[in-house]
């Protein structure tokens, strides 16, 4: 149970930490979308402890990130992403055909994918669609390379325990 | 890296590169017009979707051709000195225009695709 504790505190410290790098890091895109780094958090989490513990800590993060960064705009912006992604690694991981590195190139991708539907609600359909080819080939890029780098975490924890 | 990996990732790629390509998200109806001013004075409003060549004649003599076409107005001829409109490119964007000093002849845009940048100058 303690153990269970310190995971989440670990993990819950690191996808604020994310949040906070994300923060930093400009995309080309209506304020408050954001690079889908974070989702390694949610990935590692969902692997290394469970699927329930990994939505756990991606909604924790969408709400301290918001509040701690000042992002109250771009939080809706995160949580639908959050959410959709989130969504559709769940339903991956338990595919035996998929890899982490695939469970986490989808997630990236709909996580830019959920960004993209919230600023189409908020903005009106106009400029912002145009990115969504763009978006989703840096969701696929971002997500393999959070998944190559997983996997070699993943391995690392199971082992030394 | 399983079987299931490559199918999402070359499955997204594609369906990126179909959006991109398609042209399935590129502007529908622009809603854009040409309004055309000589000396000031609005001489002529025309949709930037009725497509055409328009000749403008103005004080001196002189002409001017403007061609709408694709959604864009471009400035076809001009008997001015400079040819400084007809080299213009194709406007399309709200507030974009195309100036024929010598003529005083204005094509500016009116509603249409919401333009980036504030204000142009010159």
């Amino acid at each position: 149970m303690s153990k269970k504790v310190a995971y989440y505190g670990i993990f819950a410290a690191l996808a604020i930490l994310m949040g906070y790098v994300e923060a930093v890091i400009p995309m080309p895109a209506p304020p408050g979308i954001k690079l889908g780094l974070s989702n390694v958090i949610v990935v590692l989490c969902m692997y290394i402890m469970d699927v329930k513990s990994a939505f756990f800590i991606s909604v924790v993060r969408v709400f301290i990130s918001a509040l701690l960064f000042k992002g109250f705009v771009s939080m809706w912006y995160s949580l639908a992403g959050a959410v959709l992604s989130f969504c559709i690694m769940a339903l991956l991981f338990k595919c035996k055909k998929v890899s982490i590195v695939g469970v986490s190139a989808a997630g990236g991708v709909f996580h830019n994918i959920g960004q993209l539907i919230i600023a189409c609600i908020l903005l009106g359909r106009s400029v912002v669609i145009y990115l969504l080819p763009l978006l989703m080939v840096s969701g696929v890029i971002t997500g393999v390379l959070i998944g190559i780098v997983s996997r070699y975490c993943v391995e690392y924890v199971k082992k030394r325990n | 890296m399983k079987k299931g990996d490559i199918i999402i990732i070359a499955a997204v790629l594609c369906a990126a590169a179909f959006l991109y390509f398609s042209g399935i998200l590129s502007p529908g109806e622009k809603g854009g017009r040409a309004v055309v001013y000589i000396d000031g004075e609005k001489v002529q409003e025309i949709s930037l979707s009725q497509d055409g060549e328009y000749t403008f004649e103005t004080e001196d003599g002189g002409y001017n051709v403007l061609l709408i076409n694709d959604g864009k107005a471009d400035m076809l001829e001009a008997d001015c000195r400079d040819k400084i409109c007809v080299n213009h490119a194709p406007v399309y964007r709200e507030n974009e225009s195309i100036t024929c000093l010598p003529h005083k002849l204005v094509v500016e845009i009116e509603g249409g695709e919401k333009n980036d940048v504030d204000a142009v100058a010159g």
